[in-house]
Parts: structure tokens; sequence; C-alpha cells
């Protein structure tokens, strides 16, 4: 049975019509080529595909689109302000906090919406507030030096692109 | 003098990292082709059974089903990536030798498709005793896992001596016994393994894999499905994490090529985080017997190792990590003579192989712990035990290894002054012996440091298949533009091997990074690099891109020298610009200078080769354990154990890291953190174990690894040795730092509380039952207690190399460089 959905994905509407069982995560990579978004267990483990609903964070690959009608959605695509990358991504860059790669977009959305809610997280709220999403590269500690640096960017000034 | 450089050692973002921060990385999976089928494996629920025959006509019928294929669609080979072990099959046909075990696969529409098709397969098992321990293994020749090796369940039974060490034994002061058990845990890289394999009406083939090695996969392609490679084109997408998971080729790249050319379609296969529980290929299980003799002082007069690998269902790098349980251990100390029996053992689990450190964390462990031991019962500070006995640079080890240049002096320096080790020695040491009491709804814990080192190959010195080829090759070809393309085998998985290419070839030729052009990995395309293991690429595909950009550089030198009317030795290039350095003003653009050369030369396209040094000790095994430098590490711990529930809590690690130079600091330090997390998940939590036949926990939830929570604070500092055979002095950093992590955990529980856990990991039940025992007043020490009736080979005796000179300028192939 296919099911109507309405969205808003990265500040775009998207209308879908999709079988009613796929999950957000599939229907994100599917049926919205928003491919950013990763999945690690598909079972709501790992925290990899950790997207936006409303600015909280969820796993995608255990949320049912059927429930999040009109929901707002961000996913990694989304957190650039055009070709200005948030202040998160450009730290996370520069800082080397993603290695392979794989685990950031979730990692880089979960740190989104703590700064949103803690502009100024001490460390260990940080430990906390990431602590549902895995990686196995890092020794997590460029990522809390990233969130770290981009909190402190964030409550100064904009960011100059890097050239 | 120091080397002036303006791209090396600088603290650089790495060239994929917007890729990486935007979601721009095309991961396997991501990968999307028209027409694309999906596939899926059906596996084995046995662990050791007879296949009787396979029934695909009820899966056939189902509406969306494109093809389904068993072994009898592949051509009849077995293969593996060892030469020496060559017993799998990409769809068993015959036998089934764990669960998990591929027998049949299906290409459909859609997934759901194919999962459901899967289901209506008949396969008609008949089941065989499956035995799931080394214990059960020998106890049962009579069950025969394979046909080959060194005897029934045996794969591979090896004993290598250099000098006499019973001799030695008797001229000790101190001479211990120990056994430990190192359980086997595995990768957990967050990518799940994913290939796309696309034959086309030409009669080729590509396949876009999450590979380490897409060169290794290229050769044995070509033989399994008995066609030419050159019809075969294999390119490793950029990989989600790696750490040896992704090494040896598997079923599902195999069933994806051969479903693509039976259907005419591009065929993806995704692996499940279940199944790649059972891919598996990580850390062997280990028991080990390790036998040192000390001197009063603390010198090791010699030393005896036994190891028992559980091996699981397969050969894959059994035999070289074997080896590797044994052949590293002499690198750090010095140890006059060394004996070391070695024996994998084949059982009906998902096969062992190469995960980060291969084969050494085990004995690591285990001679770290004992080193501790004795440091205790000589009275010695176990640092300084250890400052003592370093190998000394530019000698050669008992069993003919060849060190360089060695900074282990100053890790150890580093982390005892950083961690302020001597005073929270005694302090913490003191605090334990008072035994004061608490009240009950306090919680009872005690503090504790501990330390070991280590040391890892750059680089393994012998290639996996026998040949006089560079293990890896560059291509660069610089362009009218000013900019510069790199064409490399390596494969980038995370660690930053696509960055290292372009901060060397900036380096050499004076530009940005940004004006290089990487690219990586792709068998058509690119030279050779036999792939991402035994932490090889930056120093062997550093040397060939250096190696490359000097001969460009030579090419680029001559035309503008004969344009400024100067000569060639005495230009430099920098900040995009060609010139006399006294004369800077008449530099000329890179990008003209480029120009130039190509109206001189032709086309600007110059080839850079590498092989290491040809090192090898000249008996029969001398060939793993080679490399052309060895990384050193020093690891101290401070922890704290809870009395009342066994818990260990991490506070800090401080890591001092020999990597010869640092290219990039910045990357240097997330490899020494990275490898310091994974260390910690082995000492701590992390087990691969089964249960009546599976996976006890094959999931990220209850696989337990170390979150944020569990992570601590993590302190490195680089040490700069600058040594000869690495490009600029680079050594590796990927494996080393994770090894001594394990017993230095070890050894800061005892110092904390005790108790000696002689087995990895280190629960917190097994740390009361320690608790327990020293309560009773009993030996407070947890582990095994027995190793199993086992007839090592007669050993291979050959004379200790110890403390010979080694060459100081070692001929290495493909080095000259034209001027």
């Amino acid at each position: 049975m296919n099911i109507r959905l309405s969205l808003t994905v990265n500040d775009e509407s998207r209308e879908l019509l999709v079988p009613v069982h796929k999950t957000l995560l599939e229907v994100l990579r599917e049926d919205l080529d928003l491919i950013g978004t990763k999945h690690g267990c598909e079972l709501g483990e790992c925290g990899t595909c950790t997207v936006l609903v409303d600015g909280a964070p969820v796993l995608s690959c255990i949320a049912l689109p059927a429930d999040l009608q009109d929901s707002d959605i961000t996913t990694v695509e989304g957190m650039a302000d055009g070709s200005r990358l948030h202040p998160l991504q450009q730290a996370f860059a520069e800082l080397g906090a993603a290695q392979c790669g794989y685990c950031t977009p979730g990692i880089l959305l979960t740190a989104k919406a703590l700064l949103a809610d803690d502009p100024t997280p001490t460390r260990q709220r940080i430990r906390e507030a990431l602590a549902g999403n895995l990686c196995r590269c890092t020794g997590y500690t460029k990522i809390l030096d990233a969130v770290e640096l981009a909190a402190l960017r964030m409550g100064q000034r904009p960011v100059r692109a890097m050239t | 003098m120091s080397k002036r450089f303006t791209v090396v050692g600088q603290p650089l973002p790495k060239i994929d990292a917007w890729g990486k921060v935007t979601g721009d990385t095309r991961f396997a999976d991501d990968m999307v082709l028209p027409r694309m089928a999906f596939g899926k494996l059906l596996r084995s629920p046995h662990a050791h059974a007879r296949v009787r025959a396979i029934d695909t006509a009820r899966a056939k019928t189902v509406p969306g089903v494109y093809a389904v294929i068993t072994g009898a669609d592949l051509p009849r080979v077995k293969f593996g990536i060892l030469p020496v072990s060559q017993d799998e099959e990409a769809l068993c046909t015959e036998k089934v030798r764990m669960v998990g075990d591929a027998v049949a696969a299906v290409a459909a529409v859609d997934e759901e498709t194919a999962d459901r098709a899967c289901r209506l397969i008949d396969v008609d098992y008949e089941p065989l005793p499956a035995l799931m321990s080394i214990q059960e293994s020998l106890a049962h020749p009579e069950v025969r896992i394979h046909e080959y090796g060194d005897g029934p369940n045996v794969h591979k039974n090896v004993a290598l001596q250099f000098g006499d060490v019973e001799a030695a034994f008797a001229a000790s002061d101190l001479v211990r016994e120990d056994v430990f058990f190192y359980e086997g845990n595995t990768h957990l890289p967050m990518e799940q393994h994913a290939a796309v394999a696309h034959a086309t009406a030409d009669g080729k083939l590509t396949l876009w894999s999450s590979t380490q090695t897409p060169h290794y996969v290229h050769r044995l392609l070509a033989r399994i499905l008995d066609m030419p490679a050159a019809h075969i084109r294999v390119i490793a997408a950029p990989v989600g994490g790696g750490f040896g998971g992704k090494l040896d080729p598997f079923a599902h790249e195999i069933a994806a090529c051969r479903l693509s050319q039976l259907i005419g379609r591009p065929v993806k296969i995704a692996c499940t985080r279940e199944e790649v529980f059972y891919i598996h290929r990580g850390r062997h299980p280990v028991l080990m017997w390790i036998k040192t003799g000390f001197t009063k002082a603390g010198d090791i007069t010699g030393c005896h190792l036994k190891t028992w690998l559980d091996g699981g269902a397969y050969g894959s790098y059994g035999v070289a990590s074997t080896f590797y349980t044994g052949v590293i251990n002499p690198v750090t100390y010095k140890m006059p003579v060394y004996k070391f029996e070695g024996a994998r053992i084949f059982t009906n689990k998902p096969p062992c192989g190469p995960k980060r450190g291969h084969g050494t964390p085990q004995p690591r462990f285990a001679l770290e712990v004992q080193l501790d031991k004795a440091a205790e019962q000589l009275g010695l500070d176990p640092a300084d035990m250890r400052r003592r006995i370093l190998v000394e640079p530019f000698t050669k080890t008992a069993n003919h290894l060849t060190v360089t240049t060695i900074g282990l002096g100053e890790c150890i320096d580093k982390v005892v002054e950083a961690s302020g080790w001597r005073d929270k020695v005694s302090r913490y040491r003191a605090a334990a012996e008072v035994d004061a009491p608490k009240p009950l709804w306090q919680p009872r814990r005690r503090r504790g440091v501990g330390i070991a080192c280590s040391s890892y190959m750059t680089g393994a010195g012998t290639a996996i298949y026998w040949n006089s080829m560079p293990h890896s090759g560059v291509v660069l070809r610089a362009d009218r533009s000013g900019g510069v393309t790199v064409l490399c085998g390596a494969t980038d998985i995370g660690q930053g091997s696509d960055s290292i290419l372009a901060y060397l070839v900036a380096e050499v030729l004076g530009l940005d990074p940004k004006d290089v052009h990487v690219h990586p990995a792709d068998t058509s395309l690119t030279p050779v690099d036999l792939g991402s293991y035994s932490s090889r690429v930056t120093l062997m595909c550093g040397q060939a891109a250096i190696q490359a950009a000097e001969r460009l550089r030579s090419a680029i030198f001559k035309a503008v020298a004969a344009k400024l009317d100067v000569d060639a030795g005495a230009l430099a290039m920098r900040e995009r610009k060609v010139g006399v350095p006294d004369d800077w003003e008449k530099a000329v653009d890179f990008a003209r200078a480029v120009e130039l050369g190509e109206a001189m030369h032709g086309v600007l396209a110059f080839a850079g080769s590498y092989a290491p040094p040809k090192r090898a000790g000249k008996y029969k095994g001398g060939g793993v354990g080679p490399s052309p430098c060895y990384s050193y590490t020093a690891c101290v711990v401070e922890l704290s154990v809870d009395e009342d529930t066994g818990e260990v809590e991490l506070h800090d690690v401080w890591i001092g890291h020999d990597i010869g130079r640092a290219l990039n600091p910045l990357l240097v330090e997330g490899q020494v953190e990275g490898s310091v997390y994974m260390g910690i998940g082995e000492a701590v939590m992390e087990a691969q174990v089964f249960r009546k036949h599976v996976h006890k926990a094959p999931s990220m939830l209850e696989y337990k690894s170390p979150t944020t929570l569990e992570t601590p604070e993590i302190h490195t500092m680089l040490v700069e040795t600058d040594d000869p055979e690495g490009p600029f002095g680079a050594k590796e950093a990927g494996q080393g730092p994770l090894l001594p992590v394990m017993p230095a955990i070890a050894n800061a529980i005892y110092h904390a509380v005790g108790v000696r856990v002689d087995e990895i990991p280190i629960t917190p039940e097994k740390v009361l039952k320690g608790l327990e025992l020293k309560r009773q007043g009993k030996a407070a020490r947890v582990g095994p207690d027995r190793v199993p009736l086992f007839t090592f080979k007669q050993p291979l005796v050959v004379e200790s190399a110890f403390g010979a000179p080694a060459e100081a300028i070692a001929v290495r192939p493909f080095s000259d460089t034209p001027s």
C-alpha cells in the first residue's frame, strides 16, 4: 500500500507517494537521492542515520515517514547555507574529525541539535549528546574538539570560508 | 640540520574532508546505476554440514527475480587471499563450514524480492559435528573441517629458534612462565560491505566495492570467474572504515559479478550488519604460553613463546597471522635469543584474519604483562626497566629483522613525564595498601596507572604473492593549467592516503595540495598498490609519489633552465613558481614551467615505483616480519576500578608514538587516537564469541564497543626520528599505537586493586572474580592455566642475529632517480 507524504526536506516541500512501510532512511536515500544520510545497522543502534526532524535528532532507519507528515527534516545536505558551510562542517573538516566519514553526517546533525539547545556545552555535555553515535575511526577526540571549536565560533562571528 | 618543508608537517585538512562533511562522498552502497538489480546471498544456518542438494526452482518463479545462482553457476575454483590457502568458494558446493557460509545468490528488482526468493531456495543439508574451539578441533581429528594443512584441523604449524633459549634460561636470575588468553573481536567498520558489479555487452566487467585491496580482488576475480584480468576493472569506492575487515575477496563481490554477467544488468549486493559479523576476518582468539628469562637488572636473557590461534573456518591471511604472533616480539627490547612455536587451528566459526595490528596485539599483551610481573619481582620500576632494555638503533634482532631508528626511549620519557607516573605509582600503591573501611553506600574505587610499550611494521617487506615488481606505483601527469594529477592504486579507508599523496607531491613541486588531483584505486587507471594493510601505504606510495614528483621536477628544471639560461641545479620550486632562489623575481609560474617542459619533452607524465629493501632473513619463514622500518609506542593508562562491581573506568591515556616524521600531525594524531580507542574496546568490552554455533552478539547494540562516554581523554605525543627509509622520514601510525593499550590497562588494574587478569577482554566479572580470590587469600589471578596437548614441529634452528649491525643504507629496488 502506498501513502502520500508531505514533508519539508532541507527547506524544500516534497510530495511523495511511497510504500507505507518504507523507513525515513529509505525514502531519503532512494526516493529523494539524499545519499548523504548513511546507515550502519538499520536497527536503531549506531546513530549513523541520524537526521533532524523538527530540529530534534531522529534515527531515520527506524522512523516511519507516515508518522512524520508535514514535519521539517534536515539532512547533512541541508546543513550548509548555500555554499557557506555550517561551522560544524567547517570545524570537522579542519580538525580531522572525519576520517572515513561514514558516521560524520549523523554526528554533525546530532551536534547541530545540541548546539541549538546549548550553544556553550561542556565537553561532558558533548560526550553525552553524542553517546548514541558510534565512530570506529577517530576515538572521538577530534570530534569533541571540532564541536567545541564550532560552538566557540558560532558564539563569536561568522566563519570565513577556507580558501 | 633540520629539513625545511612547506606542506609536510602542516596540520592541513584532508583533501577529501569537504566531501565527507557535506555528504558528497559516494561510498559503494551510494552507487546507483540505471536498470540496477539488487542481490542477496542465502547463507548457511549450519556450522558444519554437507550440502546434498540445492533446489532453486521455487525461488526462480517469484515475480521480479532475474536470476538465482549456486556454486554450479561459477567455475569450480577454490580461492583464498594467500596462495598457500586456496580453500574458499564464493557459493559453497559440497560443504558449509560455518554459519553464514553462502550457498546461493539471487538478483531481483529490489532487495525485498531478492530476500523473499532466498527464503524459497531449498537446501538439503546433512549436518556434521561442529568444532567450536581449539580444544574441540584437536580432540576430534576424525572430523575434518578441511582436507589440507599441517595435520587434522591444523592449518599451520610453525617453529623457529634463534639461539639456545634453554641455556639462556639456565643463566637467568629470574625465569617466568605465564599463560594468557586473548579473545577474538571484530573490526566493526561503520560501513557494511557493499559491491556493485556491472558486466557490459562488450564482455568486460567493472566492480565497485568497499575493499581495502582492489589489486588482489582484481587478480582473484580473474581466476574465480575464469576470464582475462585485462577485461576486469576493480574500483575501490571510498571505504567507510576497514581496519583489515575488507582485505579478502568476498562472496558478495563475486556473486554480484556473476549475477551481472548472467542478467546483463548492474547488480548491487549490500551486506547487512549481521552478515558483516559473519564475514569477520577479525582478531584471532589466541592462547599463549610465554617463558622469559631476566637478569637482576631487568635485562631479558631469552624468550620462548608458544601460540595457539583459533582460525575459524578458512585460511584467509591465517598463515601470515600465525607468524605475526611470533615474529614482531623481538623488535622492541633486547632479546638475545628467541624461540617461537605457533599453530593455527581450524574451527567452524567465521574465519579470523588481519584486524588492526594483525596477530601482534595478543603476544604483545602477554609480553608486556609478563614484564610488569617480572619488574615487580625484581623490585624495578616498570617504566625504568623497559627504558633500559630497548633495542639499539640500526641493529638486527635475534630473528634477523633490521631495526633502523627507534624513538621509544623518548616516547617513554614523554608519557612518564606527562602522566605524573612517578608520583602516581607510589601514591596509588600506598593507597591500595591501606584497607580503609568505607560505608557500604560509598563506592569503593581505587586508582591505578599502568605502562606498556610496543612496535609495529611500517609495511610488509614482501608481497602476498611472490614477485619482483613494485609494491606501489604512481603516475604523475603535469597539466598546462598548472595542476598535477596523481594516479595511484592506494585505497583511502579514512586514514588519509589520498591526502598524503597530494601533500608529498605538492611538497616536492612547490604547489598547494589543492593543485594536486588524486585518482586512487582503479585497476584500469592506476598503477598497482598492493592495498591498505600492514601500515604500508604512506611509506610505499609516499616514496613512489616522491620519486615520480622528483622526475617531473627534473624535467621541468631542464626546460626552465634553458629558458632562464641558468644551471638546472640552481633552480627551486616553491609558491607555484620555478626559479633561482637568489633571483626569484625572474621565477616563472608553475603553469608556464609546465608549458616549457611540454615544449621540450612532450607530454609530462612520470612514473614512480617503490619496493621495500630486500632484507628477509635467509631462512624459511623469514619473509614475514621484515619491514622498511618499525614504529614505536609507549602508553600510560590511568583508571579506577570499582571494587563492588568490578567495573573499570578509564580516566586518561598518555601515548607517545615514534612516527619518524609527522607528514600531517593532525592525521597522525587521528590515527593514534583511533588506535587507542580501538585498543580500549578490545581491552575491556569487545568479544566475538559464539553460543550454539551462532554469534552471541551480531549487532551494534549487543556487541559492546566504546562510545564517547567510555572513551577517556587521549593525550598524544609525537616523537620524530626522521627514518632514512620513510618518505621525508615518516613511519606508520595506523596500527602500532593500538598495541600497548591492552597491557597498559591490565597493568593499571593490577596497580589499582592487585588483581591480575591475564585474559582479554577484562570484564567486570573477571575483575570481581580476582577480587574474591584476593579476599580468600588466594592468588588474585584470573586467566587460563593450561595449554593444549599439541606437538609443534621440530624447530628450524637458525643462528641469532641479535645485535648485528644493520646495513646503513639498504639497497632499495627502483630507487634510481635520473638527475
